[in-house]
């Protein structure tokens, strides 16, 4: 623990810090532009300049210096204060003065920087360098005159990312950043560069000329797209969301987010359902809610009830359905919508156990049935940071590009009984070996195996639970933990054959199977459940309700609402809850704090923020794995869910990005 | 008194002899390397520190010291390397150049007897791109000392395994920067690294690694053969030893000579250049050291003596000892102009202050160079120039600031003129 001097302030820091950090916690703010938290020092910037002594009599980057004993560093001193001076106004000779039409502006940090830092005019009489735009992909719109070459974007995109996309061409005056021959950055942390630009010359290319940062409301949320549960910010205007952006939490998303989670965003104002809609000789007509809900009443169930929930609902809403259900006297609730039926009596089986950023402290990681990548980009890069550190990770499933180096076990899920001698080996020697177990495994049968492997393995040990099931979707865990799973899974709905079948945005259901069923279809996007439903009650998306998520990690987390819902479409609860007034039953809560109240009543863990505790796993019983992954769940990343399928950028981000199809660039 | 034929150690400097390894041999080098490498590694480096040998490449750290810096012995298993800096792009200089021309297992043998010393597992040569010819050349010869068991396994027959490899550069002057160099070496762009860690410590492939010049390590030999006692009785203290001198712009005969440290500079131009063109007192100004340290004015330089101190003392330095002399004649408003041209154009881009400064620097000295600017600008420059000098991750900033306020501290007079000039050439 070295003892610095800040200013006159002496401290201890500790050991292996920076002088940066140093001056960080004698509360002195230190400019920068390269520096970032999660990436490698570059120290190319040279805003950070503070003067330490001992040392050379000139100024040092203090990013790049580590703090030592006796250090007496100033950061107030006239040196620090011309050095900083200097160095703004290098950065701004070849800068723009583009800000009156630039998107950064009032979130630009060499902006706020050169007001707070730098000299007010200046002396560069000469012409301004220009640089020819780079073409980035669908998502990243570049104006690369504004570039200042910190390097951030490049950093980002070979160590966060694993993929070498980005990098410097020509040198001196004439640098430019780039992508390798100008291809699209394609990958499914792209945007994140964004972000991470210090001044206008990545922006992002659907948000382009959008809005203001000061115009915008934040509304802190959770992200849907997957099951990481990834904390973001919306920020809208009047009644639309215009743009996604990720807040820092170091146990979920850092402060990284999916491309998906990010643009997907102008699918909340597309292909919306603005009013109820009731099927009439086979096709559906336009209704008024009281006409809705009469339709509803006619049915008259009695006990044939069943509710099926989507991928993306919040838990206050399933909740509410299943109380209606049980008012009505029915317990036929699922949300495993494709058929899966793992085994659901012990969720600590079927939880992210070792958690999101505790994963990256694995040394062994066995994969089996999971295209972790797609399936959650942000897990992949804790995957990715656990290799960096020397974990060795095998894949049982079709081959997909991790971003590191993986070793395939073939698809045959025989080979869990019996592990190659390497994969073995790398299990039993390791400190905290780990199994993911994704979709297409569970979908094979293979959850057995796989607790038998944890036994056979010890996977769980003091201070480690290396067992970990990877959802995918955002709904899954609040709906197993709301008892949303039947043993047989779906096929035990269809068995029922239930007069009324609720569906909560549930868009990856066959219908066909519930052919004799009236579906009340309550959802937000004209998908394929509203193609198939007989009524359709319009509710809100995920950014226009408050609600309660639960990751695959079994996180607890909550989301407030940023908008309303547009036309005549309500927040689900409200339709439930009028839907129990048209079937005539009671479901015990008028408003939304009563119903979260009834919520955290029956699953206390729900009311709590944090991690749920699912207990022990359960002894593994005799199970022998069979059958191949033949495929992975998930055949496009960019079009997993109604709101992506309704997003344009999305669809482009599909075409262009994995279907290969060029578009023409619109002029601007 | 100057240098006598005997004590020189560059004895085919100019190429009267073949440069191949029987030649070589005849003139004394490969003799018995084996012996010099029985003495042991502390021995080997102790003499170097004995003999005030001091870095060639410009800095002038003292040779021995550096490596001593590398780790005795590997503790975690990572070899040491050793690169040699033949990247030689400084305005000026050509010593390596003759040198591995004419002279090329002097370099092969002193890589061999300072890796060994430094318990190096190979070196790598780094070998402008330019130097066509001289690769040629270089990896021939390396090719001859493999053949005749000199390097490889078993090198001389010592039980020492080293390797020599040439790496080609792609004409980038920063890459003679040492940890752009590295990068280079790993097949990455240019850019020098930030410091620490010191190359010593992690350098090629995070390996520990000692980067030296072709005239320091060519010369590692002759004085292990000779003794530290007889290389440190030239020049003044702290200033040892002899030096390859290149000379060029305006005197009767350019050359590349190789002289005693310490020898005045008038000695040095009378004795092997033919002089001043025109006479002494037709000169203007002299770089002592390569384009990269302040020029020196007449006055001021005729008797200065040539090593690293007393050059210093005039404000300038010795650099790599590429004397750029001018007379009258010159422009010298336009002479620095093109420097800061060719520093601009060689600036890696990297950091800040060097990528923005070096154009702007550039771009005002073009004008002051007509005269098309304000008497302010010169202050203004001035200012600039500080701004970039120390503010950068490798000395390039520095290189390209220094002699442009070389030019103000001595011909500000001069600047002044033309701008005056210029703004009565405008009034008419």
């Amino acid at each position: 623990m070295p003892k610095v001097t800040v200013d006159g302030v002496e401290l201890e820091v500790p050991a292996g810090a920076t002088v940066l950090q140093a001056c960080e916690m004698a509360g002195k703010e230190i400019p920068r532009f390269c520096y970032h938290e999660r990436l490698s020092i570059a120290g190319n910037c040279r805003m950070c300049l503070v003067e330490v002594k001992p040392g050379p009599p000139k100024p040092q980057a203090s990013c790049a210096l580590p703090a030592a004993e006796g250090q007496e560093i100033r950061t107030d001193s006239p040196m620090v204060k011309k050095a900083r001076e200097g160095v703004m106004e290098f950065l701004l000779i070849n800068h723009p003065l583009d800000c009156p039409i630039c998107d950064q502006g009032g979130e630009c940090d060499l902006q706020d920087q050169s007001v707070a830092y730098g000299r007010g005019a200046s002396r560069y009489d000469e012409n301004k360098r220009a640089v020819t735009e780079k073409y980035m992909g669908p998502l990243i719109k570049t104006v690369m005159t504004r570039c200042i070459h910190c390097t951030r974007c490049v950093r980002f995109s070979e160590e966060i990312a694993g993929v070498d996309e980005i990098g410097a061409l020509y040198r001196g005056e004439a640098m430019q950043i780039t992508t390798y021959l100008e291809k699209a950055a394609a990958h499914e942390l792209s945007a994140n560069v964004i972000d991470l630009c210090p001044v206008g010359a990545l922006t992002s290319r659907p948000y382009a000329f959008e809005a203001r940062p000061w115009e915008l409301k934040k509304t802190l949320s959770i992200d849907v797209s997957d099951a990481v549960g990834s904390n973001i910010r919306l920020d809208s205007r009047g009644r639309e969301v215009l743009r996604i952006l990720p807040r820092i939490n170091d146990d979920v998303n850092e402060e990284w987010l999916s491309d998906k989670g990010r643009y997907q965003v102008d699918g909340l104002t597309r292909r919306r359902l603005d009013r109820p809609w009731i099927r009439r000789d086979g096709k559906l007509v336009a209704a008024t809610w009281d006409e809705a809900f009469t339709a509803v009443a006619k049915v008259n169930p009695g006990k044939s009830v069943a509710v099926v929930a989507g991928d993306m609902v919040d838990c206050e809403t399933m909740f509410a359905a299943k109380a209606l259900a049980g008012a009505l006297g029915s317990k036929l609730l699922e949300g495993r919508q494709t058929g899966l039926d793992y085994d659901c009596s012990n969720l600590a089986a079927v939880n992210f156990n070792s958690t999101i950023a505790g994963v990256e402290n694995a040394d062994a990681v066995l994969i089996v049935g999971s295209h972790v990548r797609w399936e959650a980009p942000l897990v992949n890069t804790r995957l990715r940071k656990a290799v960096k550190r020397g974990a060795k990770v095998f894949v049982v499933g079709p081959e997909w590009d991790a971003t590191y180096p993986v070793t395939n076990l073939g698809n045959d899920l025989t080979v869990l009984d019996k592990l190659p001698k390497d994969a073995a080996d790398a299990l039993k020697n390791a400190q905290r070996p780990a199994i993911i177990l994704g979709g297409a495994a569970l979908g094979k049968g293979a959850l057995g195996s796989a607790l038998a492997l944890a036994e056979k393995y010890k996977l769980v040990r003091e201070d480690w639970n290396g067992f970990n099931v990877l959802h995918m979707a955002a709904a899954r865990m609040g709906g197993l933990m709301l008892g949303y799973a039947q043993k047989g899974g779906i096929a035990d709905l269809v068995k029922a054959k239930p007069k009324l079948l609720i569906s909560l945005g549930a868009d990856e259901v066959d219908y066909t199977r519930f052919a004799d069923s009236i579906v009340v279809y309550i959802g937000h996007h004209g998908d394929k459940g509203a193609h198939a439903a007989d009524i359709i009650l319009p509710a809100a998306a995920f950014s226009e309700k408050a609600g309660t998520y639960v990751n695959t990690e079994g996180r607890v987390q909550f989301a407030d609402q940023a908008v309303f819902a547009p036309g005549d479409a309500r927040e689900d609860w409200t339709i439930l809850r009028a839907l129990a007034d048209a079937l005539g039953v009671n479901v015990g809560f008028d408003s939304f704090a009563e119903l979260r109240g009834a919520m955290t009543r029956a699953v206390p863990v729900l009311g709590n923020e944090g991690l749920a505790s699912y207990g022990a796993l359960p002894k593994a019983e005799k199970a022998k794995a069979s059958g191949t992954i033949e495929a992975y769940p998930i055949k496009d990343f960019y079009l997993t869910n109604p709101i992506a399928r309704a997003s344009e950028t999305m669809q482009r981000c599909s075409a262009e990005l994995l279907h290969g199809e060029h578009f023409a660039e619109a002029a601007e | 008194m100057s240098l006598q034929d005997k004590d020189r150690i560059f004895t085919n400097l100019y190429g009267y002899q073949p440069w191949n390894l029987k030649a070589a041999q005849a003139r004394g080098d490969w003799d018995n390397t084996k012996k010099i490498l029985a003495k042991g590694k502390d021995a080997i480096i102790d003499e170097i520190k004995a003999s005030g040998l001091r870095g060639r490449g410009g800095a002038g750290f003292p040779t021995g010291l550096k490596w001593s810096f590398m780790p005795k012995e590997s503790k975690d298993g990572r070899p040491s390397f050793l690169v040699i800096n033949a990247d030689e792009s400084e305005p000026g200089s050509c010593k390596d150049r003759e040198i591995i021309r004419h002279d090329p297992h002097k370099l092969i043998e002193g890589a061999l007897v300072a890796g060994f010393a430094m318990g190096a597992r190979a070196a790598y040569i780094y070998i402008r791109g330019e130097y066509i010819r001289e690769a040629q050349v270089l990896e021939a010869a390396v090719q001859e000392a493999y053949a005749a068991g000199l390097i490889g396994k078993n090198a001389c027959k010592s039980g020492y395994d080293f390797d020599v490899f040439v790496h080609r550069g792609a004409g980038a002057y920063i890459c003679g920067e040492e940890t752009a160099m590295i990068e280079s070496i790993e097949g990455k762009k240019g850019q020098p690294r930030l410091k620490p860690p010191f190359p010593a410590g992690a350098g090629l492939y995070g390996c520990p690694t000692t980067v030296n010049n072709v005239e320091s390590i060519a010369v590692a030999p002759t004085i292990i053969r000779r003794g530290a006692s007889w290389f440190s009785s030239f020049g003044r203290d702290n200033n040892k030893g002899t030096k390859l001198f290149q000379i060029s712009g305006h005197v009767n005969k350019p050359c590349v000579v190789e002289e005693a440290m310490s020898i005045p500079f008038s000695e040095l131009i009378e004795k092997h250049c033919g002089g001043i063109t025109g006479g002494k007192d037709n000169l203007l100004a002299v770089i002592p050291g390569g384009s990269s340290v302040p020029l020196v004015p007449a006055a001021q330089i005729w008797d200065a003596p040539m090593d690293f101190d007393g050059l210093r003392d005039v404000g300038s330095g010795l650099g790599t000892a590429a004397v750029i002399v001018m007379d009258k004649s010159t422009d010298i408003v336009r002479a620095i102009s093109r420097l800061s041209y060719f520093y601009k154009h060689e600036s890696c881009g990297q950091c800040t202050p060097c990528r923005e400064g070096t154009g702007w620097m550039w771009r005002v000295m073009e004008r002051l160079r007509t005269g098309d600017a304000d008497v302010g600008e010169i202050d203004m420059l001035w200012d600039v120039t500080k701004q970039v000098e120390g503010h950068t991750i490798c000395a390039l900033g520095d290189a390209a600031a220094w002699p442009i306020q070389g030019l103000i501290r001595h011909f500000r007079p001069e600047l002044e003129r033309r701008i005056a000039d210029n703004v009565r050439e405008a009034a008419e």
